[in-house]
């Protein structure tokens, strides 16, 4: 069903909800698409007409920056009208008040909604309540999925690595709670990546993480060899009093990439983070900032991503141009 | 009062160790007779239950009829009509009403609210502690004098061992059962789901088997410790069933159940985000469901409850982990026991004890067994007739199953309770 859900008849794009059920050709159409954006951003004209007289509504339930912002720009440059959206959750915000929220907006004649929630499953339960002609992107639901996060990341290492192929990629840090991990790796085994290796403590793993399609290692050092992209992830400081991390120290002493660590990898290895970075948590400053990052072209990247992924979803909606009126835009 | 007929059934009564053709013969609400008809019998109502089962009305050991407090979820008028049409003669009230039943004034309002709609045999489980909190002890004696037949904290853990030790043992002292979910209040970490692989691909908490299974061995202990007569509720997983079966083999004085649900559905059932599936405990794997299974047909597990939870729309409309946990299961309970004699998991006279003479000897009822002198609980079920379920077959007026829409076979066709026909088909 999550997977049916986002795709219409055709099996185009409606929704993005999840990389789950998309298929490999899907995917590489995206990137396709993206890249085609990609050359815009150093153009004079940084402007597409494809979604004018568009919609879309950022609806963040959850605080982000860059996220929002990257969105913001990417509606902006379709010359969709965008209005972005900060709503405060409280414990007790119930389904009830969630779906009130939606069929307020929807109301106001919106075409696509921008979700992002602190539940697993919110944009899911959007995308089935909401009225047929609305599209749903999501912006990070709870610990369940990150799309867009995803491809962007994908992109970035398409970029530099052409093939997926050959690629072994490590995921570092605490993929128990995130939601971006659990895009990557649907994202990297979809399109064929030849390891997708997750390095963390137990205490920051799933149950039966394996089931995911990947190898687990508890040691970074083991766990860096061979590899060719590196994926940190975000430490969230509320690990440290819940009882799954001692200390920032340990864990950085442990899981932190520093430039040692770094040399066990390949010596092309990209280091990547989905950010915002804690500097000396689980990356060291001169990794980060160093030659080998690709931190800062994953922000440049979001953008045309989530212009290719909104153009796409929006196109089977609507009578928007086809895929060749994207590409001849470029 | 009345005398009816049941004839041409098979009649099967686990308790007498029958299994045959026969006649049912009631008169003044309670079995007169399987075998001759009784002196100067004149029926006013005879039923033929030609190619259908005639068995002990169904005991369920754990529902919610959302009242008091909760009506706009279902009432007693609404769930006791489902009951009765699945053929469910006596049912056990889990305590977290609103108010709690943790006073003799709640358990007489149950009481007072089961009397009005006519049906019978509603027993209110006494909260185990004041509020469900697991802090200080309820009234039990006043509860048990006020009609409660068990006591019980319902889903609410008790997190102090201290307080639960004390509770087992002023219970014991009052010769009350303790009906007991098994769940460790911190290692369940609020989870929505199976700590496997369906929780860690769609990023919700998890809740391992350790929850379960902890809990069972503190409250194992505390059986050893106490001398509590202990009934385990709403086992969900195989190494849960190991431990009962060990304290059994040992000589602890425990039974346990399985809702009807766990022995039929897995995680790998769940439609992803799809919230008629959220429950607690959660679905677990396919070695849980196997071992639930065998432990029911072994006898490690006594009974079969519906864990009726019927839910308001709203409940069930929301992202998965907000949503209320429960399935409204009474009309499924007898299908969905069927469907394991078909799948020969369990024999047929097994599968009806676990519903009606095993529970009934848990609870210490004179019920659960077409023995004469026995009130005259009897379902009449004809178990080859298929039906749907459908907003115009269901009766209870929570819809939150996951079987929705879906072909059951085996349909009840009479209910009697006390010898009053409380249930007949198409009427």
């Amino acid at each position: 069903m999550s997977s049916n859900l986002q795709l219409n008849s055709e099996g185009k794009l409606k929704h993005f909800l999840t990389l789950e059920g998309l298929s490999k050709e899907l995917l590489t159409e995206i990137l396709d698409t993206a890249e085609s954006f990609a050359g815009m951003s150093d153009s004079q004209v940084k402007k597409v007409p494809l979604l004018r007289g568009k919609t879309i509504v950022n609806l963040f339930f959850e605080n982000s920056t860059r996220t929002r912002t990257t969105f913001e720009l990417a509606a902006t440059r379709l010359s969709a009208d965008v209005l972005s959206m900060n709503i405060a959750t409280s414990a007790t915000s119930k389904g009830e008040s969630l779906l009130d929220t939606i069929r307020n907006l929807e109301a106001m004649f919106v075409d696509m909604f921008v979700v992002r929630h602190a539940i697993s499953g919110a944009a899911h339960f959007i995308a089935q309540h909401t009225a047929p002609h609305i599209s749903v992107i999501n912006a990070g639901d709870g610990q369940h999925a990150h799309p867009t996060q995803a491809m962007l990341d994908m992109f970035t290492i398409r970029q530099i690595k052409q093939d997926f192929s050959t690629l072994r990629v490590a995921i570092i840090g605490d993929i128990l709670h995130s939601r971006v991990a659990r895009s990557q790796i649907q994202a990297l085994n979809t399109l064929g990546a030849a390891e997708v290796r997750v390095i963390a403590p137990k205490t920051l793993l799933p149950a039966h993480v394996e089931s995911l399609g990947v190898t687990a290692s508890h040691n970074l050092t083991e766990g860096l060899k061979d590899i060719d992209v590196i994926i940190m992830l975000r430490l969230q400081k509320e690990r440290m009093t819940s009882a799954l991390l001692p200390s920032e120290s340990e864990y950085f002493k442990c899981f932190g990439l520093t430039e040692d660590k770094l040399k066990i990898a390949k010596p092309d290895a990209i280091v990547m983070h989905p950010g915002p970075i804690n500097r000396g948590v689980e990356i060291d400053s001169k990794v980060a900032d160093g030659p080998q990052s690709v931190i800062l072209k994953q922000v440049s990247n979001g953008i045309a991503v989530r212009m290719a992924i909104m153009a796409m979803a929006m196109q089977t909606s609507a009578a928007a141009p086809g895929r060749s009126a994207i590409v001849g835009s470029n | 009062m009345s005398q009816i007929h049941i004839q041409n059934g098979r009649i099967i009564d686990p308790a007498n160790n029958i299994d045959r053709i026969g006649s049912v013969y009631i008169a003044d609400g309670k079995i007169a007779s399987l075998t001759n008809e009784p002196a100067g019998f004149s029926p006013d109502t005879v039923i033929d239950a030609g190619n259908q089962i005639v068995c002990p009305g169904f005991i369920d050991l754990s529902t919610r009829l959302r009242e008091p407090g909760q009506s706009r979820k279902a009432t007693f008028k609404s769930e006791t009509a489902a009951a009765a049409s699945a053929g469910v003669t006596t049912m056990c009230l889990q305590p977290d009403t609103v108010p709690v039943i943790d006073t003799a004034a709640v358990a007489e309002l149950v009481k007072d609210l089961a009397e009005k709609t006519g049906y019978q045999q509603i027993y209110p489980i006494a909260a185990l502690t004041r509020k469900l909190e697991g802090v200080e002890l309820s009234s039990m004696l006043s509860l048990k004098q006020a009609g409660c037949i068990a006591v019980g904290n319902a889903s609410q853990p008790v997190q102090n061992l201290l307080i639960l030790r004390r509770a087992m043992e002023y219970a014991a002292s009052h010769d009350l059962l303790l009906i007991f979910r098994p769940n460790d209040y911190w290692l369940g970490n609020k989870g929505c789901a199976h700590e496997g692989a369906f929780a860690t691909r769609y990023g919700l908490p998890g809740i391992p088997e350790a929850a379960e299974t902890i809990a069972l061995s503190h409250c194992l202990e505390l059986v050893e410790l106490t001398g509590c007569r202990v009934h385990f509720g709403q086992i969900s997983c195989k190494r849960a069933v190991i431990k009962i079966h060990q304290a059994k083999k040992y000589g602890l004085n425990v039974s346990a159940d399985v809702a009807i649900h766990q022995l039929h559905l897995t995680e790998n059932d769940i439609q992803p985000f799809d919230s008629s599936y959220h429950v607690l405990p959660p679905l677990r794997t396919d070695a849980d469901k196997n071992a639930l299974r065998q432990g029911l047909a072994s006898g490690t597990l006594d009974a079969i409850c519906s864990d009726h939870q019927p839910h308001d729309m709203d409940a069930k409309l929301g992202a998965f982990p907000e949503t209320e946990p429960g399935i409204s299961s009474l009309e499924t309970l007898l299908p969905l026991m069927l469907r394991l004699v078909a799948q020969q998991k369990i024999t047929l006279p097994q599968g009806i004890a676990a519903l009606s003479t095993n529970p009934a000897r848990i609870l210490r009822l004179n019920s659960g067994a077409l023995t004469p002198g026995f009130n005259a609980d009897v379902c009449v079920f004809n178990p080859e007739l298929s039906w749907q379920i459908d907003a115009e077959s269901w009766q209870s007026q929570g819809l939150n199953t996951p079987f929705w829409g879906q072909t059951m076979t085996g349909k009840v066709t009479h209910t009697l309770q006390t010898g009053k026909l409380i249930y007949r088909q198409g009427e």
